[in-house]
């Protein structure tokens, strides 16, 4: 099984971006995040390594994955290619998690890329004649926030890829599906904010953080475990 | 292996109202190319899903290579080779990069696969243009390498769905020959699906006709050519007299005879000299300028099949 995730993920990553118009919009999509919070927030924010403001970088593989799973999925499909993937002996697993991680990982290489970038802005920007690092706590949440937010999206992308037909028809499904649930906490949030700024006093600003990852964590499991009952030969050579 | 490589019993597969197989029982032997020919949309590419487990069958079994396809599909799918309705080949990769994903699929160790990848591509001509990506490619040479890969692994067993549609003359023939040759050299067994009755003419010891799901007759392009039209011979001369035709429909082994201008159909009940009929001809007074000995095309007999079918 480990030896075929392999044989995915060395597929995947052959066509990463090679199919024509991905590149330069991805490139596109993910310069506006990047220099948000690589440069932007870390010159604006003083404490930037020991606050949670650079939580925002988890924005940039969530946007990573936002573009590569409709292309890894549905792309299969509008490419004619899902047939053939199909009828050789790769578990079904093993294209699923093939794909996955290569997304998601890509994702989150460029994360700790931006990490390491906005950690230079703001020792340039707030320079006190000593070298700031991340502390402990704030980079597992960052990284951690990052990753199970990839992996919350990178389900919903295989199961809206599946249905779609094409890998523009996926990707607007996803960016619609993906920008709704933050505005719509947004809204509850801006309107209970007062309530909400005394539950979080009261269980301090870490704590605060892990139960909005364990959420996290939980809506990604369900969603994964979802896509993978959903990916199975028998079903999508069906659709 | 011994026993036949595709054995299917009462194989059926609904989608909803529509019944795209209904109860197909066929025996595929190993070792050769085996046709499997119908219309459109008359469950060619179904039957192929439903071999290689890929769609589960509404009733019956089949085996492939000894493995039933619904328990072991996975068995099935690491012994054979398929070039589906489509190329399925990844067009921004080059033809090696291609080869070397399905090498990696069937873990072919990679002395294996580069000796095997130079075998193949050699033997289709496209060697040379290993390096490049395949999306400018013609439909063609992207063909050849999809058969390429289906045959990279070394398997038993290889599903070829239409393999020359949509190709021009010269690109279909050089498939053919392609085939004719592998079939011979690698001693793969080659379930063809077409609806090119030439290409099955040419190519398959065996075939199996279909419409609407149903088996309407298999076995060899001659038996079936023998079950729906008997062998013809055509003699073309002059005074041909309603005496010397009354004689010929008075032979055992003529089944039918047709008269037009200077042109004789003589319809036979089964291969067999022709000498004493041209004998008995020229005595009756006629003379003779030509004489063909034809056989039904097996594109007669399969439109024959599809008549009756109606």
């Amino acid at each position: 099984m480990i030896s075929d995730i392999g044989t995915v993920i060395w597929r995947e990553r052959k066509t990463l971006f090679r199919y024509r118009g991905s590149r330069l919009r991805t490139v596109l999509s993910v310069l506006v995040p990047v220099v948000l919070v690589a440069v932007y927030f870390p010159w604006q924010v003083e404490d930037w390594a020991d606050s949670y403001a650079s939580l925002f970088s988890a924005v940039v593989p969530m946007m990573m994955v936002l573009l590569t799973v409709p292309d890894s999925f549905a792309g299969e499909r509008e490419r004619h290619t899902l047939g053939t993937l199909l009828s050789t002996r790769l578990p079904d697993r093993a294209i699923l998690f093939g794909k996955l991680v290569v997304s998601v990982g890509l994702g989150f290489w460029m994360m700790l890329g931006v990490l390491a970038l906005a950690l230079v802005t703001a020792n340039t920007a707030h320079w006190d004649g000593q070298v700031h690092f991340y502390s402990a706590t704030v980079l597992l949440v960052d990284l951690g926030f990052g990753l199970l937010l990839a992996a919350l999206i990178a389900g919903a992308g295989v199961l809206i890829s599946l249905r779609a037909s094409t890998v523009q028809e996926a990707q607007q499904l996803l960016g619609v599906t993906v920008m709704t649930p933050p505005m719509v906490l947004g809204l509850v949030a801006l309107l209970l904010r007062e309530r909400i700024a005394d539950l979080v006093e009261g269980v301090g600003a870490t704590s605060a953080v892990l139960i909005v990852m364990a959420a996290l964590a939980a809506a990604a499991a369900g969603l994964v475990t979802a896509a993978a009952a959903r990916f199975r030969r028998a079903r999508l050579i069906l659709d | 292996m011994n026993g036949p490589a595709i054995r299917i019993d009462n194989l059926s597969r609904d989608f909803g109202p529509i019944k795209a197989l209904d109860k197909l029982s066929l025996e595929v032997p190993s070792g050769s190319i085996f046709g499997f020919l119908g219309p459109n949309g008359s469950g060619k590419t179904t039957t192929i899903h439903l071999l290689l487990g890929l769609l589960e069958p509404t009733g019956g079994r089949a085996e492939v290579l000894g493995f039933d396809t619904q328990k072991h599909g996975d068995a099935v799918r690491a012994r054979t080779g398929a070039l589906l309705e489509h190329a399925g080949l990844y067009e921004q990769m080059t033809a090696e990069e291609n080869l070397e994903f399905h090498g990696r699929i069937n873990r072919l160790g990679a002395g294996e696969r580069q000796s095997r990848m130079k075998e193949l591509l050699g033997q289709f001509d496209l060697w040379e243009r290993r390096r490049e990506r395949i999306v400018k490619w013609s439909r063609g040479m992207k063909q050849k390498l999809a058969i390429a890969r289906a045959l990279l692994h070394r398997p038993s067993l290889v599903f070829l769905d239409e393999p020359t549609a949509g190709l021009d003359v010269v690109a279909a023939a050089a498939v053919r020959d392609d085939l004719a040759t592998l079939a011979a050299g690698e001693g793969v067994t080659f379930f063809l699906t077409t609806h090119n009755m030439a290409e099955a003419e040419k190519l398959c010891r065996r075939v199996a006709v279909i419409r609407q799901g149903r088996l309407l007759a298999v076995g060899h392009p001659d038996e079936l050519r023998a079950r729906t039209n008997g062998p013809r011979v055509e003699v073309v001369g002059r005074g041909f007299s309603r005496e010397a035709l009354d004689l010929l429909r008075s032979r055992p082994e003529v089944s039918a005879v047709e008269s037009q201008d200077n042109r004789l159909s003589i319809h036979l009940r089964r291969a067999g000299e022709v000498a004493p009929l041209v004998r008995l001809l020229v005595n009756a007074g006629a003379e003779v300028e030509e004489v063909l000995k034809d056989k039904a095309s097996l594109e007669e007999v399969f439109l024959k099949l599809m008549e009756e079918e109606k």
